[in-house]
């Protein structure tokens, strides 16, 4: 398929690296704002990844607030019925998990959950078809699945990152935050000689503990990253091989689609997860 | 790969995203299911209600078909013995009636006798003076002689 992709002759090497490019949009040096000539440059913006993001996201708010809006306690829609699916699923997930009282738990693991789903989704639709379709526009690149982007699993595990210290310093006060991280695992000793072994041991503390809470957004963005990348690669790799590729897409996308669910409940879960344990005692 | 602004888009954007579903979606959605576990509930102690009603429905039902067929026997029975009472009613009544009546009739017969007897006895008195007058060929006054007449024809 590569050599037939409409770019003229192209290499493999090329083929892949072409899908793997984001559209972006960024101001140069000179003051201009210029288009996938980006590379390095901290702000620019992959246009592609935030429409398709905020695409879906927004499909995923007006769909859901339709089925909410007209929601009543009577016989349900069959889309409705679907909502409240979701809503019975993530509702249960949260209160096993978190037992305290938050408004804005639940409502955000639906929407990671969904979002994420969505998103994750866009990588069964074959992978040559939108950007040809682009292609065929006008624009050069168009990588379709947001979540393959590292700049989006990172946006979303920063704000549940937020959220943890947030709801550690609310639950048990700046105080409780700072001796999380210094107190453990290792209590320093409050008295005679130990003392003057304390500071090390809080220096441990604060060492251990530090990497413990940064590994917590590092790991949540990376892992659906890992997934989904490694899944459009092989997605990429298998359209290059020919007519050979419909069984193998489909054996692929069967077994992908698993993940891409997986990878959605994952996502929400350990959120919550983190949320509760930021907000509980030891 | 390279970090840029994406990183911040995204975040606004799940934070709008976020904002909307705890404002617009998840509110209506909790209440309604809500309202509907609360419905379901409802439905359910008035089925069960309405269950123990019917069974109370059933057993007063059958309290009153089993009155009624009590009832009915009853005045099975008591109509059995009123018509066995008007049987005998009726029964006395004909035997008084057949006595009265045999009673009536045999007054009527003893009568006509009698009265047959008179007659007779008129006929045989009246024949015995012919048959005495021819006898003795000579006329009686039956005025004066009634008196044997009488006596005559009370011994016949």
């Amino acid at each position: 398929m590569a050599t037939e992709g409409g770019h003229g002759t192209q290499t493999s090497g090329e083929y892949i690296t072409h899908h793997l490019q984001n559209l972006q949009v960024c101001k140069n040096e000179a003051g201009e704002w210029v288009w996938n000539q980006c590379a390095g440059n901290p702000g620019a913006i992959n246009v592609d990844s935030m429409f398709w993001s905020v695409s879906l996201g927004l499909l995923f708010c007006i769909s859901f607030w339709l089925a909410a809006r007209k929601s009543t306690s009577g016989t349900p829609t069959k889309f409705q019925a679907l909502v409240e699916i979701i809503y019975e699923f993530v509702d249960t997930s949260v209160k096993e998990t978190f037992h305290g009282k938050s408004n804005l738990i639940a409502p955000l693991a639906m929407t990671i959950f969904v979002w994420v789903f969505l998103m994750n989704f866009m990588d069964l639709i074959p992978v040559d078809w939108i950007p040809a379709g682009a292609a065929a526009i006008g624009i050069p690149y168009m990588k379709v699945v947001p979540t393959t982007d590292v700049n989006v699993t990172f946006g979303m595990s920063m704000a549940v990152f937020v959220l943890i210290i947030f709801y550690t310093i609310k639950y048990k006060g700046f105080l409780g935050f700072v001796s999380e991280l210094t107190m453990h695992p290792l209590p320093p000793p409050r008295k005679g000689w130990g003392l003057l072994a304390a500071p090390f041991m809080i220096a441990f503390n604060l060492i251990l503990e530090s990497v413990a809470l940064i590994a917590k957004p590092i790991s949540l963005s990376l892992r659906l990253f890992g997934n989904l990348f490694a899944g459009e690669l092989i997605f990429i790799l298998i359209a290059l091989i020919g007519w050979w590729q419909l069984p193998l897409h489909f054996g692929w996308a069967v077994f992908h689609l698993l993940i891409v669910t997986l990878q959605a409940f994952i996502f929400m879960m350990l959120t919550i997860v983190y949320l509760s344990l930021a907000s509980s005692e030891h | 790969m390279d970090f840029n602004a994406t990183f911040w888009g995204q975040t606004i954007a799940m934070i709008v995203f976020v904002a909307f579903v705890m404002w617009k979606i998840w509110p209506p959605l909790m209440k309604a299911l809500e309202e509907r576990q609360q419905k379901i509930a409802d439905g359910l102690a008035a089925a069960e209600k309405g269950d123990k009603k019917l069974d109370e429905a059933r057993a007063e039902a059958a309290q009153i078909v089993a009155d009624a067929r009590k009832q009915a026997t009853g005045i099975l029975d008591q109509a059995h013995s009123r018509a066995n009472e008007i049987v005998a009613e009726g029964k006395a009544d004909g035997t008084k009636e057949r006595e009265r009546q045999l009673t009536a009739a045999a007054a009527e017969i003893e009568q006509e006798t009698n009265k047959a007897r008179e007659e007779l006895r008129g006929q045989v008195s009246a024949i015995a003076v012919a048959s005495a007058e021819k006898i003795l060929n000579r006329e009686i006054d039956a005025r004066q002689h009634e008196d044997i007449l009488g006596k005559l024809a009370s011994e016949l």
